[in-house]
């Protein structure tokens, strides 16, 4: 026992030594990979990474950091909008039948079309601003989040249920203490999932409408054929993507330190 | 006084084409304080009927009753101990044990007390923040017993909590549910497929009939609780007497009959 416990800390405290150095093997992986292509392409619109990080560095302050920030704000929002909705929904489906046999249909029908179809409609409804970015990419997230949050909330065992039940538990104790628990690495992994969806997608609106963000930047820099801008401005969404990823292994792992465990 | 009545009680689950007759005319009656085993061929309704006593399910017809009162839910002093152990993953033992106490909404003061109280009862003190997935078959067992302990239950109705251990383990956990049926004197039903488990912790010993379950047999069991019980000549003797009653319910394969028998 007492070494399963050292085991567990051992490997939390050397996580994060061992994550910091995956992450300097990745980058130079990476760096090596990009040096390598932009001398056999040999051609102005792949720059050198060290063009690229000198032109990241140079602008980071000035131009990149207010278009970072505005990328991050638009998808930290839809994600958050997307699961708030999307999660307690999805559960609500899956423990109940009867909701789940009219919502399920509907689900069927909508989720499979590409959401992005609907940007020119929210761009007329919404305007070219925040607003339409965040609600696509929380309709997005949203069906996400719903169809795994249905998924685990049906895969919740029989048995968790019953006991806790037998202790006297009422429908939202039975909700706090098992359903909730029970999804929620599910629903992680599908934020994981939509994280990288949602970046994207922010990418395709904050380009095609708009005068701010990672997106709009990097399609400006593009027009303005300065490529080392616009590989500042994709080195800035990675930085956004890992930034997102980062986020949601922390609350992952403050909220489901039991998955974490030595079996 | 009895503490625990099933009046003629019937149960049928609904399946999708049709329905299996689970219990049929269920007559038992327990005294409070009374450890009885419950034992009978897969599948005769012996989880059922726990469940009824336990308020999970309501009977189709007939009454389940206790302590006088009829049972329609969920009983503050009644503890339900599944197969599974029922215990969550995603709570330490501490919360585990604490469950009932949080879902009653007692003041946090109280639950500390009493969850630490029957965790050290049950020797799991130093794994109170240990999750589940950390501990020993045996040790989740017992966990399970810590949680009903913390609800200071007089009720305890077992469903083959032991059937997932090894045998040494499993003796072990025997001794120490007969340990606490002594200090605490809880009214206890045990289902089990053991039939020596079902002489070491029942002074009587129902034997159900294949489904529909009815009570087919009762097998007094007064040298329960004895010392050194396991080694006497007479839980030997109760045991093949057991294994005979069964064989004729068509419980136990005859060939396991006769290596005993022999």
């Amino acid at each position: 026992m007492s070494a399963t416990r050292s085991g567990r800390w051992g490997s939390e405290t050397g996580g994060w030594g061992r994550r910091l150095l995956g992450y300097a093997g990745a980058v130079a992986v990476l760096l090596v990979t990009w040096q390598l292509l932009s001398i056999a392409v040999d051609s102005p619109a792949l720059p050198t990474p060290y063009e690229s990080i000198s032109e990241f560095v140079a602008t980071f302050a000035s131009d990149l950091a207010p278009h970072l920030l505005v990328s991050t704000w638009r998808v930290v929002a839809a994600i958050t909008l997307g699961t708030a909705l999307g999660a307690p929904m999805g559960l609500a489906m899956g423990r109940s039948p009867r909701l789940d046999s009219v919502a399920a249909p509907l689900v069927y029908l909508t989720y499979p079309v590409p959401k992005v179809v609907f940007l020119p409609v929210l761009l007329v409804l919404l305007g070219l601003g925040d607003l339409s970015k965040i609600a696509l990419i929380t309709i997005i997230v949203f069906f996400q989040i719903l169809v795994t949050a249905r998924d685990a909330a049906k895969a919740v065992p029989g048995a968790s249920v019953l006991s806790v039940r037998s202790l006297g538990a009422g429908p939202w104790q039975i909700y706090r203490h098992v359903v909730v628990p029970a999804a929620l690495p599910d629903i992680f992994t599908a934020l994981r999932i939509g994280t990288g969806t949602a970046v994207a997608v922010l990418f395709l609106a904050e380009s095609i409408a708009g005068t701010s963000g990672l997106g709009y930047y990097i399609v400006d820099s593009w027009g303005r054929l300065d490529y080392s801008a616009m590989f500042a401005g994709i080195l800035g969404m990675a930085l956004l993507g890992v930034l997102l990823y980062e986020a949601l292994e922390a609350l992952e792992s403050r909220t489901c330190r039991w998955t974490r465990v030595v079996r | 006084m009895s503490e625990l009545d099933f009046q003629s009680v019937g149960f049928t689950y609904s399946g999708t084409d049709r329905g299996v007759e689970a219990l049929c005319g269920l007559d038992v009656s327990v005294d409070g304080g009374e450890p009885v085993a419950v034992i009978g061929p897969s599948g005769c309704g012996k989880s059922t009927m726990l469940l009824l006593a336990a308020g999970m399910l309501a009977p189709d017809s007939g009454e389940v009753r206790v302590a006088g009162k009829r049972v329609n839910g969920p009983r503050l002093k009644t503890a339900l101990i599944l197969q599974e152990y029922g215990l969550l993953p995603w709570k330490t033992a501490f919360h585990n044990a604490a469950l009932g106490l949080e879902i009653r909404g007692l003041p946090s003061a109280e639950i500390r007390d009493r969850t630490l109280g029957s965790l050290s009862r049950v020797g799991l003190t130093e794994f109170a923040s240990a999750f589940p997935g950390e501990l020993s078959g045996g040790m989740r067992q017992r966990l399970a017993v810590a949680r009903a302990l913390a609800l200071d239950a007089n009720l305890m109705l077992m469903d083959e909590p032991l059937s997932a251990l090894d045998a040494l383990t499993r003796e072990d956990l025997q001794d120490l549910l007969l340990e606490l049926w002594r200090s605490n004197g809880h009214t206890a039903v045990l289902v089990t497929h053991s039939i020596e488990e079902a002489v070491f912790l029942g002074r009587r010993i129902l034997v159900l009939s294949p489904r529909p379950g009815r009570v087919a047999e009762v097998v007094d069991n007064p040298g329960m609780g004895e010392r050194d019980y396991r080694k006497a000549p007479e839980f030997y003797e109760r045991c093949v007497h057991l294994r005979e009653v069964l064989a004729e319910e068509g419980a136990v394969g005859r060939l396991a009959f006769e290596v005993t028998g022999s």
